[in-house]
């Protein structure tokens, strides 16, 4: 028996900002004291707090310490480990209170509204040691549905459920594994689990794997099972290596204990998952796309139908889930339909796994139940925007979906209400935009995302895309025509409607919706060539205040292109002449205005 | 824009006898394309057309069918990397954060532009899609070391670590 637990987050947010380091620390610092019977340390997944990092939390007290370094490691052994007293100037400062006593991480205003049943045991239990998971209720589900249930009973309770596929389209998850089910036992069929996590600033699934790994390898071999299928297929980028490595180790794991591979639990179905590398093609999170990728070919879509449920990985039967559904599934197992439905909307039961990033505060991992106000998340939460900015909007589904604006901050957040308003769920990032983000330029960045990810099969994506972009571009540039607006409405609706995947027909989705909620702010880009975010280079001009310029000819020498020069102007109470920029020699890099003490330099 | 190598082809008969071994114990595995490109471009760097014929005479596949998986995932590269691979975040979390401010002071600096390498072999850059470190946001990486939160005024001092 420990009598203390050290949990060092090991999940990539952490790791990247030195976690392995602090663990090193640690362990040997208690080797140090002698306190290796009494203090264990432990690499747990990601506790979601992502921007703190590296994050260390001590048992049974759970002191929740921030962005620690080694450096500090030494102090905290000292004080806390042996004398029992937490170093409250290392602690995340949400957690002690005015009178100096340590709150719960559950009384934090990140932490309070969250309901973490995908997440449920990342940051809790060790990821590469099956007995943890075990030990918090880990393989009783399939144990259950193995021993108790029928397949199409199992079936039958993800149907009740209500559970809606966490990867973007909401397609009840129950229904999927009902298409697939016939014909069990008589042909080979096909479990997979989509871990391509391509959509930029979603790092959800990546965090199960890291942090759970056990649970997904669960679900599937429930999956298998409903559907009689005995061979499974994770398909995770090659760019998330702590995720492949861990869930190698837990598909290791899970074959010695027999969890995995023939007649588990004694009974005589047998099933078996391998991983397969993505090689960072966006496009491949599509699902027929991710099979043909599987299959060792170029990841691109095919027609459909045949839907998988019919013909999918190598011509069988196939069903394909994301990463965070399957983490939903022991749970709904071992509680109950009913229990999954009493979290979040009608439509939508259950909780959303979010990655907030952007301009926020607490950029990290949030679940939270579906039917939370989006000003819930960025407000309370994200713990609003930094530096006293404004909240703009927040972009969900990622190059597939659209931003939400200010005046729509109310909206609860579940599957249907986002695709009411133009932007879709898509696989959980939340980028947060404040005044200083210009939605055109917004728009054309994930346009340019998916003119380069486009696999080119279809013209109306490959040929489409590159055209919308180019519109874009004559708008940014200041070249822009009122008429322009139309066509790229024109052509927006018609790329929706004739591409082959969902990759073509969701791209216009963030040109759309930018445009219907910020029209005066593509119109200004247009007739008055002017940028109000102050973002879109080609119409920036930068002007130096000769009242506030006191001289000093700071930005003469950063300027690189030599375009500000002295003028005879002295500014009352100023000694030297003021300074002035030539627009036609100005690069608009902003090395001038970076370097200003004075204020005098602005842009607009 | 992809950009072939120049670079004379370098391989060792060391790496060939790995690769060979390899592509005979796999080459039965269903889908094996994909995973002995991605061993070779493990044992290689990278995967030129020499490599590609290794691989293709190995598992008896066009390589015309190589070459069409090569070139379609970002992954693999067809022209050799620095001894240094830095590679920026343009992620979306990143981006809105000042990462592209970022990417094009680092084209400047080394004077390539994106996918290149440096003359000396040293630097390779390119840009990435989220790693997903985005609460450091924005975030480089040189091989294998993270940098975040990146402000572009420490650039200097962490190309001059290599």
């Amino acid at each position: 028996m420990f009598r203390s637990h050290v949990m060092i987050c090991g999940g990539t947010g952490c790791t990247s900002s030195g976690s392995d380091k602090v663990a090193e620390a640690f362990e040997n610092e208690i080797l140090a004291n002698g306190l290796e019977n009494e203090v264990k340390v432990i690499r747990t997944g990601c506790f979601g707090l992502c921007a703190l990092g590296p994050i260390v939390v001590i048992y049974p007290e759970g002191s929740f310490y921030s962005r620690i370094n080694d450096s500090d490691v030494k102090e905290i052994v000292s004080e806390h480990l042996l004398k029992g007293r937490p170093v409250t100037k290392l602690l995340y400062n949400e957690t002690v209170a005015e009178d100096n006593t340590i709150k719960s991480l559950d009384e934090t205003a990140f932490y309070k509204k969250q309901v973490r049943v995908a997440l449920r045991n990342c940051g809790v239990i060790n990821p590469e040691n099956i007995e943890e998971y075990i030990g918090y209720d880990g393989y009783q589900a399939l144990g259950k549905v193995l021993t108790e249930m029928t397949p199409d009973e199992v079936i039958q309770v993800i149907l009740d459920s209500g559970l809606r596929g966490r990867g973007g389209g909401g397609f009840p998850t129950g229904l999927k594994w009902k298409f697939a089910s016939s014909n069990r036992g008589k042909v080979q069929k096909y479990v997979c689990c989509n871990a391509d996590e391509g959509d930029p600033g979603a790092f959800m699934d990546r965090s199960v794997l890291e942090g759970d790994p056990h649970a997904l390898l669960e679900a599937m071999a429930i999956a298998g099972y409903a559907i009689g299928a005995n061979k499974g297929y994770v398909y995770v980028r090659a760019e998330y290596p702590i995720a492949v490595n861990r869930l190698q180790i837990a598909i290791d794991q899970a074959k010695e204990y027999g969890l995995m591979g023939e007649n588990i639990f004694g009974t005589d179905f047998s099933f078996d998952v391998e991983i397969k590398l993505g090689a960072g093609a966006f496009v491949c999170g599509e699902e027929t796309a991710l099979m043909t990728s599987i299959e060792g070919h170029r990841g691109e879509p095919r027609p459909r139908p045949p839907f998988p449920a019919v013909k999918g990985l190598f011509e069988s039967p196939t069903i394909l889930n994301n990463v965070e559904t399957y983490a939903n599934i022991p749970r709904i197992i071992l509680n109950g339909a009913e229990w999954f439905k009493s979290m979040g909307t009608e439509k939508s039961p259950g909780t959303k796994v979010f990655a907030l990033g952007g301009k926020i505060t607490n950029t990290g991992l949030v679940e939270i139940p579906m039917g939370t106000t989006l000003r819930t998340v960025v407000e309370e939460i994200g713990g609003g925007i930094p530096n006293g900015k404004k909240f703009k909007a927040a972009q969900t589904g990622g190059p597939s979906g659209g931003c939400i604006p200010a005046s729509l901050i109310d909206t609860p957040i579940d599957y249907d209400n986002l695709i009411a308003i133009g932007s879709m769920m898509g696989s959980g990032g939340l980028i947060v935009m404040d005044e200083d983000d210009c939605m055109v330029d917004i728009a054309k960045f994930f346009l340019e995302f998916t003119v380069d990810e486009s696999c080119g099969k279809c013209a109306p994506c490959r040929i489409g895309t590159k055209r919308l972009l180019e519109l874009l571009n004559k708008i940014t540039s200041g070249n822009g025509e009122m008429e322009d607006l139309v066509r790229i409405k024109e052509l927006s609706e018609f790329i929706k409607a004739n591409s082959l995947c969902g990759l073509g027909q969701t791209a216009p989705n963030p040109v759309l919706s930018t445009l219907h909620y910020f029209y005066d702010e593509y119109v200004e880009h247009i007739q008055n060539k002017r940028c109000p975010a102050g973002v879109c280079k080609a119409l920036l001009n930068y002007k130096i205040d000769q009242d506030k310029c006191i001289g000093c000819g700071k930005c003469a020498k950063n300027c690189p292109a030599d375009a500000i020069t002295k003028t005879t102007y002295i500014a009352p109470g100023h000694k030297l002449p003021s300074l002035t920029i030539d627009p036609a020699k100005c690069v608009k890099c902003g090395a001038c205005m970076d370097g200003c003490k004075f204020g005098a330099i602005s842009k607009g | 824009m992809r950009k072939f190598s120049t670079v004379p082809f370098k391989g060792t008969p060391e790496q060939e006898a790995e690769l060979r071994t390899w592509l005979q114990e796999h080459k039965n595995m269903r889908g094996v394309e994909m995973p002995a490109l991605q061993k070779a471009q493990e044992i290689y760097g990278y995967l030129p057309i020499e490599v590609q014929r290794i691989v293709a005479a190995e598992l008896d596949v066009p390589l015309e069918d190589l070459y069409g998986i090569s070139t379609f995932y970002a992954q693999f590269s067809l022209c050799p990397k620095g001894d240094y691979r830095i590679s920026v975040c343009l992620g979306t979390a990143c981006y809105v954060k000042g990462s592209g401010k970022i990417f094009e002071a680092l084209q400047e600096k080394l004077g390539i532009g994106a996918g290149e390498c440096t003359a000396d072999g040293k630097f390779s850059l390119d840009a990435c899609r989220c790693i997903g470190a985005c609460g450091l946001a924005p975030v480089m990486t040189v091989n294998d070391e993270v940098y975040g939160r990146l402000t572009g005024n420490e650039l200097d001092e962490i190309l001059a670590k290599y």
